[in-house]
Parts: structure tokens; sequence; C-alpha cells
């Protein structure tokens, strides 16, 4: 089953489009990393996926079919957005409460269970929370929902490292718990190295990379030789290459993982973090050397 | 100058149920770690047969890793014969790999312990004794590569345990 497909999707605002041409299918079970630069559409994607916004163009499925924002979606969907929406002036009593009573489903017990857990009383308003335990408790409230996806808009931007330790590890143990699929957008990919498995690459409005992690660092390796002439004819797409002194390195997606590598080249295996960086910085033209910088 | 920082880490023994830790800056895969520490104390003797693995939910809430990535290592771990699963009980170290509690293990001990009580007096810091370790390991493993290794090439240290 897929938890999200999308067909030809595309949405815009005014005359810009936001995301444009987007066709992915992501399978279920996998917390899969939304990653693009700023602008990139990752939160329009979001918006389309969880039913906030119809789109312009193309269509949006979820959970094997389902409308997105339909009410089958609706219900089996939780959403936490950028700024973790809490009513700041209700108590966790309160905050509780209201979403129990705003949705179908809601596990009141577990989200309890997991509040005495973190340490966050009952009493305490949510607006004088720290930043982590907002997050927190946020991410317990779309929990309680026991929904079969659950969709993160950057959880973890403004929470220091302990708190967002501990944040992925109630996502994950959710994970491993109840098999909810994950879908999180988040620019810090040295973190996403250890607890993403499927990554999902959005520039300029198109999908770049849509795989399996195991597949993507299977296909994709750092070539180098002294040489450029030395490294063609690789079957592969070069993803970004760059000569420094006598060598001259290139990020390859390979055909396929056992694509002969010509002997005079040097070869190793890339991390996650290092091929994000490499797609990421596509199409980025680098600034023209004005007089003044020529003289490096 | 002397430094006898952390040399007596080597000998300190840990607890036989294993506890995963992780170390982002080294480049290995996630699974592989696990994989790695499991075998590491397998050949250290931390692991016996019969000894439990942590259960995937609590590598998973402790280390914050993605479930996928545990199971994978479990999986690598039983395809190795090292491991086997009990439905609904856990993963169990497997009997099959019987090399953990060689008698010459406490002998080599010793005498490593030896050459680091020497290795300090003559000034090395705990840096330099890994250099040293490890150019020493490499220069040793290149050399003797040309005898017949056993099972693959280029894997002259890994001994494997009986098939499962």
């Amino acid at each position: 089953m897929n938890v999200i497909e999308t067909a030809g999707l595309g949405r815009r605002y005014g005359s810009t489009w936001a995301l444009r041409d987007c066709t992915l299918s992501i399978p279920a079970g996998h917390l899969v990393a939304l990653v693009g630069p700023n602008g990139a559409g990752k939160s329009t994607l979001l918006n389309l996926v969880v039913g906030l916004t119809p789109p312009t163009v193309g269509e949006v499925t979820v959970l094997g079919g389902a409308t997105a924002g339909s009410v089958a979606a609706l219900d089996a969907i939780a959403f936490v957005a950028q700024d973790m929406p809490l009513y700041r002036h209700l108590s966790v009593a309160d905050m509780l409460h209201l979403t129990g009573n705003l949705n179908l489903r809601f596990d009141a017990a577990y989200a309890r269970r997991r509040l005495a857990e973190l340490g966050i009383g009952n009493k305490q308003k949510a607006g004088k929370l720290s930043g982590g335990q907002q997050a927190q408790l946020a991410l317990t409230l779309a929990l309680a929902r026991r929904p079969r996806l659950l969709v993160l808009d950057e959880p973890t931007a403004p929470l220091d490292p302990v708190a967002r330790h501990d944040f992925m590890a109630t996502v994950l143990t959710a994970m491993a718990d109840d098999g909810v699929s994950v879908v999180l957008s988040s620019h810090l990919l040295a973190e996403l190295e250890r607890v993403t498995d499927y990554l999902v690459l959005i520039s300029h409005g198109r999908v770049r990379v849509n795989d399996d992690v195991e597949n993507l660092l299977a296909c994709h390796r750092l070539v180098s030789a002294a040489t450029p002439e030395r490294l063609t004819g690789i079957a592969g797409e070069v993803i970004e290459s760059n000569t420094m002194g006598s060598q001259t390195h290139q990020l390859i997606r390979l055909a396929a993982p056992d694509t002969a590598l010509p002997p005079t080249c040097e070869s190793r295996a890339v991390g996650l973090e290092e091929l994000a960086l490499a797609y990421l910085r596509e199409g980025i033209t680098l600034p023209t050397l004005s007089p003044a910088g020529a003289s490096r | 100058m002397t430094l006898d920082k952390r040399v007596s880490a080597a000998g300190e023994d840990g607890p036989s149920p294993i506890t995963f830790r992780l170390d982002p800056a080294s480049g290995v895969p996630t699974y592989l770690q696990l994989v790695h520490q499991v075998e590491h104390a397998l050949r250290l003797g931390y692991l016996q047969r019969g000894d439990r693995l942590p259960k995937v939910r609590e590598v998973v809430s402790t280390l914050a890793i993605n479930p996928n990535t545990v199971l994978k290592a479990y999986k690598e771990l039983e395809t190795k014969g090292l491991t086997s699963g009990r439905p609904g009980q856990g993963t169990f170290i497997d009997g099959a790999v019987a090399q953990s509690t060689l008698p010459e293990l406490t002998v080599l001990r010793r005498s490593l312990r030896t050459w680091f009580e020497q290795a300090n007096a003559a000034g090395l810091d705990e840096d330099g004794i890994v250099a040293l370790v490890t150019s020493s390991l490499r220069d040793f493993l290149e050399r003797r590569e040309p005898e017949p290794a056993r099972g693959e090439q280029s894997a002259p240290r890994r001994r494997k345990g009986g098939a499962a």
C-alpha cells in the first residue's frame, strides 16, 4: 500500500507555482524524510497531503487511495504543523479534552500515560511549557488519535539537541509499536541520517529523489580520478562534479548498484547527508568571479 | 610526559546484556554499527550463548533510530548464524559461535596489558598507542594475506562460526 500517491500534482498561489508536476508514490512502513531548499514546495506538498489546501492541478491520494481531505483520510492522518499548534491559554487537561472531542478516535489513556512519563502536568498552561514540552504535547495529541500516517512539518527545528532526540524517540517508538508511517520535512540532514529510511528530495518544485535509502546509498558513489576524461563513460548521471587541484571528484547516480567503474578511478560510498547535499546544490549557479575575487 | 589515561579501560568487562551505542562521526551505517557491536561483544565474551539482545523497541526508544534499521541489523545477525529469533520472546545469541570464551583471550589480554605499560612508560599517549597498534595490525594483515585465507578473500580477520 502507498501512504501517499500523487500524479501531476501542482499548486499555484496567485501567479506563482509553489509546487509543479509532482508525481510520487511512497510505500507504507517508512519514516520518510522530505528534503529541499527553502521555498522548494515542501510545506505546500504536506498541506496538500493532509487536505489543508486543494490542488490546482493533478491528484493526491493517501493510505491506499483515499482522496486527501476526505473524511476517511482526515481520520487516519495526524498532522503537526511547523509552529506547534496549541492553544497557549488552555491547560494541558483542556487541550486533551478539546482534542478528544474534535476527533472521531482519541486514545485518552495513551495521552495521559505519555504525558505523565514526560512529566507534563495536567494543570500547566500549554503556553507556559518549554519548547521541548510543547512539541511533545503536540506530538502526543497527534499520536493519541492513533493515526496510520503521521505528518510532521519541520518538527524539531526550534528544539535543543536533547529535546530533539526525545521527540524523535517518541515518533520512532510509535513507529515500532503501531507501525505508523511517518513523513517529516526537515533541513537537519545530519540528524535525518539516523532516523529516515526513505528520502524524497524536492528541488525547484520538482521531485529529484524518491527512493528507499538503502537503494539510494547502493546506487550513489563518489568517484575520483586525476583527469575528468577518466571518469567519462560511466553508466549513470553525474549529480555533482568538482575539480580541485589535480583531482576530479564526481558524485554519480549509477544506472545500477553493480555498474562497472573504470579501473583508473577511486571510488567510495557516500552517506545520506553527502548525497542530499549534492542534489540540493544542483542548479545553484556559482557566483561569477568579480575582478576582485579572481585573484584566488 | 607519562599519561596513564584510560589504559585500564580495555580490561573492564561490560555487562552481559549488551547496550548499543552509536558513533555518528564514524561514517559506518547505523545497522552495521549494531552488527559490529554484537560481533565485538561475542568476540570478547561479553555476550554468551542464550543471552537476549535488547528488544527492537528498547533500541529504538533509547537511540532514537529507525525501527527498520534495528530489524535490518538483527536480520543480518541471524543470516550470519550468530542469533536466532524466538517468536514472542526476542532475539537470542545462538550457540553456533563458541569462540567467545577462548582461554587464550585472557592470556592475550594480559600480554597486551604488559605491552601497554611499556608503551606508557616510553611516553606514548592514547592516540600514539592507537596509531601504532592500527598501523602494525594493518602491516601484519597485509603481509599475511598471500597465505591461503580462510573463507573469502580480504576478510582474513573474521573467523566464521559454523554455518547455521
